[in-house]
């Protein structure tokens, strides 16, 4: 930020925490910037004339006579086409070594676009991954994260979903990546030569957690500067959102508030909601898109933050890995899109919704079986017929490193049904399998 | 002269006003900020401090920035005109707002001026009348709205002069009431009515006599909600909820539907204005969009309006139940109205209960609840309001503050089950946790008999013990194997899948299988329970549960076809030829 004529400068601090800072300071506005030696502070609670600010990288080394400038004004972010193919830091300043971008200051973490104004989502995202566009089919304007434990590849799952989704823009928006990750994104973007559509505002582990809150609202800003101003199809990437909620709990903490589950701020759900609420369809063609990481601990989903992602979020992408085929699988269970049928059998063949639930019936039938089989009872012949189809089931659909049609998808499982099953046993309306049995 | 007053702190949207004069719990005030005005509500006060809650972003105010107290507390307008509307909590038009994004401090007006009603008197000159009594009438769309005595006056009146029939707007006088001490008042077609208080002006509020059909199965049949009853819907997130509430809010059997839609997702709301005006109420064959008002606060919007939308709308639905008619609420969802009240208790630093809730929190939801109910008119005739809410239980655990104190509240429970969204079972409805208390009621009984069959109740009892029982013999199954129980085991397993699959669930996304009529629940049900009379002779369980599988393909391809049409029959015969 750089500084201005005029700025009102203070030397005296009251209250030091890790976090925040608190001093005695006249005229100055809600959420607005400020510099505390240099670091970028905003602020966040005033109670007379004493003003707390949010120190963005820490206070670690702050003194009590540290330089205090007020700027009058929230965050902003400088917007236009020259944000194209750059990476940014958590303030909006290029890490890639270009020059500053020009364009007209914005302020971001802007207000909410009228419920009425939106317009219903109905443009099928295609991702060649069949546990997604099968069972869980993403549509644009959509909210969904991924839930995936630490240890699972949602970051390369997530990059190609974006590379292969037919959107005019790509805004990644990373918080605490690691510097491996950050250097895979750039690689993976970079090598689909599909750079000059990619935004990125990226906070790495190295640096400090509490500049993470920045970055949706930098990335949304961009987001919206695209889909509002240019009418473009954009796919926002947030990753990981766990650590975005994280240091929402150190700053609420530090304000000695008192906390609800799990340590996470009352607000948690407020927080997250106006971060996934700017996923929209507008009017003019324009749409933002945002898939999400959040990441779990050990598969642990009544957690305060994956919950309440779960009920803000129009679905959830489960990964798991899958023993039985040995692959990673988006789990049929867990997973859902709430805005699936909306394109199902509309944008795409009739029988889709049919296939996607007998095809998920009956593996939770196989799961029944394999149940029966730790418990060291006999199996039926249907649950042995069932075991095989959910082998067969895991590997060609299931699996993430499927990349097919929906088309092919269906014909898949039409394929594996007829394999295994009888047309009762599928539960299908008789006239979808006179048409689509395979004989 | 009205009390203004300095903003002297702020933490998000809590703000502290140092005041010159009185100020009232819940009195509205603006904030200026520029040239644009915030409006904010009081909600604490100490010594010439009050503290107020913004209904918009804050960002930008300052310390010492004007405060303007408006002497009255949040109300809303009532009128002609309120159905099809789509308003925000604080009943703002959302339809008429210019540009894509919601702008700081824009108030539209909930009515339409300028429109045009045609006025029936139903008052003459020298009758007495009372708040809440009917002075004419106007059509909206195809429903009688009633123009009423304000429910804000207080004791008799006598009408002076009522408007002869003929096209007014709403701020047209209409007719000239005479007060106990001989003074004149005009009554438009519009009045204004705090939120937070209830709308009395009925004689009494009997128990409830009958049920509102839905046309969901589970519901109709096995847990029926009453008119005038109240229900809640908890349920971890992707188990349905939504789904089955819009289902509700679709085939209800009400003439007025509200929908809150509260912190909830801004989605959802746009396929409510985008699918209602092209279907059709299954009731009476107009749009259903005619019949319905959305009160629309989704998550992003300014948290402390999100109490105020349930708020407004159940002053609606009260407004209508006056005029007669039979109003269903739907509220989505009540725990984030809790929500927002926690995050306003903690902000003004109060000593927290449980999970850091209000301590009040059991207190405001049951005296929410208490509004709905079905009331007795001074004219002899009968309003109604249903409420049905959506609880968001954190983790999915009902062991939490918001459940809890809402099971106190309502008689109704409709408990969605992660396990059966999991296993695609639809609506995830817990046929076992589930009740309503209105089976129990000896009115609520008597209407079934009546209405529905004799014997009706005792079916249904009978139906849900089936599937108890099933549930007992499928623990013991999974205990002790197929193998080491009899083949009665596997039996009444099997019929319990059999009324679960055939019967329970249902796909509402289909055309014909999403709503289902009495009469159609009655022959269902009535032919599912005779298969489970019978018993049968099977070699194996593998027999067992393919017999039983072909049945219930059988049963399922009936939900799927046009009741009592020849395919209809056609699988009704296949049925037979199973069976035999």
């Amino acid at each position: 930020m750089a500084t201005k004529a005029f700025q009102r400068t203070y030397t005296r601090l009251q209250a030091i925490t890790k976090a925040t800072v608190s001093l005695n300071a006249r005229g100055v506005s809600n959420d607005e910037l400020a510099t505390v030696n240099g670091r970028l502070a905003q602020i966040v609670k005033t109670k007379g004339d004493n003003v707390t600010l949010q120190v963005f990288a820490g206070t670690e080394g702050v003194p009590t006579n540290a330089e205090v400038s007020f700027l009058g004004a929230p965050p902003t972010l400088r917007v236009s086409d020259q944000l194209s193919g750059r990476f940014f830091n958590a303030y909006g300043h290029p890490i890639d070594g270009g020059p500053e971008v020009e364009g007209e200051e914005r302020e971001v973490g802007g207000p909410s676009v009228n419920p009425y104004k939106r317009r219903q989502p109905s443009e099928l995202i295609p991702t060649g991954i069949a546990g997604i566009d099968l069972n869980n089919t993403l549509v644009s304007g959509q909210k969904i994260p991924f839930f995936a434990d630490p240890d699972q590849p949602y970051n390369q799952v997530m990059a190609d979903v974006a590379l292969r989704a037919d959107v005019d823009k790509i805004i990644l928006g990373g918080m605490g990546l690691s510097n491996d990750d950050y250097l895979f994104f750039r690689h993976e973007f970079e090598s689909a030569g599909a750079l000059d559509k990619i935004v990125s505002f990226v906070n790495t582990t190295e640096e400090p957690p509490v500049e993470r809150l920045l970055i949706p609202d930098m990335a949304l800003a961009a987001a919206e500067y695209f889909a509002v101003d240019k009418n473009e199809k954009v796919l926002v990437l947030l990753t990981d959102m766990t650590l975005y909620a994280d240091a929402l709990s150190i700053v609420s903490n530090r304000m000695d508030q008192i906390p609800s589950k799990d340590s996470m701020p009352g607000s948690l759900y407020s927080d997250l909601a106006k971060i996934y609420e700017k996923a929209v369809q507008l009017p003019d063609g324009g749409s933002i898109t945002i898939i999400a990481v959040t990441t779990l601990n050990d598969g642990d989903i009544t957690h305060a933050i994956p919950d309440n992602t779960g009920y803000i979020t129009e679905g959830q992408l489960f990964l798991r890995a899958d023993p039985d085929s040995g692959k990673v699988i988006v789990d049929p269970f867990r997973s859902l899109s709430r805005l699936k049928q909306l394109v199902q059998g509309k944008k795409t063949r009739e029988d889709h919704s049919q296939v996607m639930n007998a095809g998920v019936r009956l593996y939770a039938d196989a799961q029944n079986a394999k149940t029966k089989l730790e418990n060291g009872f006999d199996l039926s012949d249907y649950d042995l017929r069932c075991l095989d189809y959910a082998k067969e089931y895991a590997t060609r659909i299931l699996s993430i490193d499927v990349n097919i049609t929906i088309e092919q998808m269906l014909d898949t499982a039409w394929e594996i049904f007829a394999k295994y099953f009888s047309p009762a046993e599928t539960g299908i309306k008789q006239a979808l399998v006179d048409k689509y049995w395979k004989k | 002269m009205s009390t203004t007053g300095k903003v002297t702190g702020i933490v998000s949207n809590l703000v502290t006003v140092t005041v010159d004069g009185p100020v009232a719990e819940n009195e509205l005030c603006y904030i200026s900020l520029g040239s644009t005005r915030l409006l904010a509500e009081v909600i604490k006060v100490n010594g010439d401090k009050a503290s107020v809650q913004v209904f918009e972003s804050t960002r930008g105010l300052k310390n010492g920035d004007t405060v303007e107290f408006l002497g009255k507390m949040l109300e809303a307008t009532l009128g002609p005109g309120l159905l099809s509307g789509i308003y925000d909590g604080l009943q703002n038009n959302l339809t008429t707002m210019e540009g894509v994004f919601l702008k700081r401090g824009e108030y539209t007006e909930p009515l339409d001026r300028a429109a045009i009603w045609e006025f029936t008197p139903i008052a003459k000159p020298g009758d007495k009348v009372c708040a809440a009594d009917w002075l004419g009438e106007v059509k909206e769309g195809w429903l009688p709205h009633k123009i009423m005595v304000p429910f804000s006056f207080k004791g008799e009146f006598t009408v002076k002069e009522v408007a002869p029939a003929g096209s007014y707007t709403v701020d047209k006088t209409i007719a000239v009431l005479t007060d106990a001490s001989g003074e004149d008042v005009p009554v438009t077609m519009t009045q204004k009515w705090p939120v937070k208080v209830a709308i009395k002006g009925y004689v009494e509020k009997p128990r409830p006599q009958k049920i509102m059909e839905t046309g969901v199965r589970v519901i109709d049949t096995f847990n029926p909600i009453a008119e005038g009853g109240t229900g809640f819907i908890p349920g971890p997130f992707g188990c349905g909820k939504t789904v089955l509430q819009h289902a509700i809010a679709k085939q209800g059997d009400a003439d007025v539907i509200v929908m809150a839609a509260c912190g909830e997702r801004a989605n959802e709301v746009v396929e409510i204005f985008t699918e209602f005006p092209e279907l059709v109420d299954p009731h009476t064959g107009r749009k259903l969009m005619e019949r319905t008002t959305i009160i629309c606060n989704t998550s992003n919007m300014p948290v402390a309006a999100r109490e105020a939308s349930v708020y407004t709308a159940m002053t609606i639905c009260e407004y209508y139940r006056a005029m007669g008619l039979k109003c269903l609420l739907l509220a989505d969802s009540t725990s984030r109205w809790a929500q927002a009240l926690r995050e306003m208790s903690n902000r003004m630093e109060e000593l927290p209960g449980q999970d850091a809730f209000p301590v009040d929190l059991s207190a405001i939801i049951s005296n929410f609840y208490a509004r709905a109910g079905m009331v007795k008119l001074r004219n002899g005739q009968t309003g109604a309001v249903t409420f049905i809410g959506t609880v968001s239980p954190a983790g999915g655990n009902l062991k939490e503050p918001v459940t809890e104190s809402t099971k106190k509240a309502a008689r109704c429970f409709y408990a969605l089950e992660q396990n059966r969204a999991d296993q695609k079972r639809y609506p995830a409805v817990n046929p076992i946790d589930s009740y309503s208390k209105y089976l129990e009621y000896p009115e609520i009984q008597e209407f079934l008999e009546e209405t529905v069959a004799p014997g009706w109740v005792e079916k249904v009892l009978k139906a849900k013990n089936i599937v108890r029982r099933g549930r007992e013999m499928a623990d013991q199954i999974n205990i002790l194997g197929d193998d080491g129980v009899p083949m009665s085991y596997h039996e009444s397993f099997w019929k319990s899948e059999l009324v679960d699959f055939a019967f329970l669930q249902q796909d509402a996304f289909d055309n014909v299988d999403a709503l289902c009529p009495m009469e159609r629940q009655k022959f269902m049900l009535d032919l599912i329970l005779g298969i489970c009379d019978r018993s049968f002779e099977f070699a194996n369980f593998d027999a067992c549960r393919g017999f039983f599988k072909d049945l219930i393909n059988t049963l399922r391809q009936m939900n799927y076809t046009e009741f009592q049409s020849p395919k209809f029959y056609e699988y009704e015969q296949q049925l037979q030829n199973q069976l035999s």
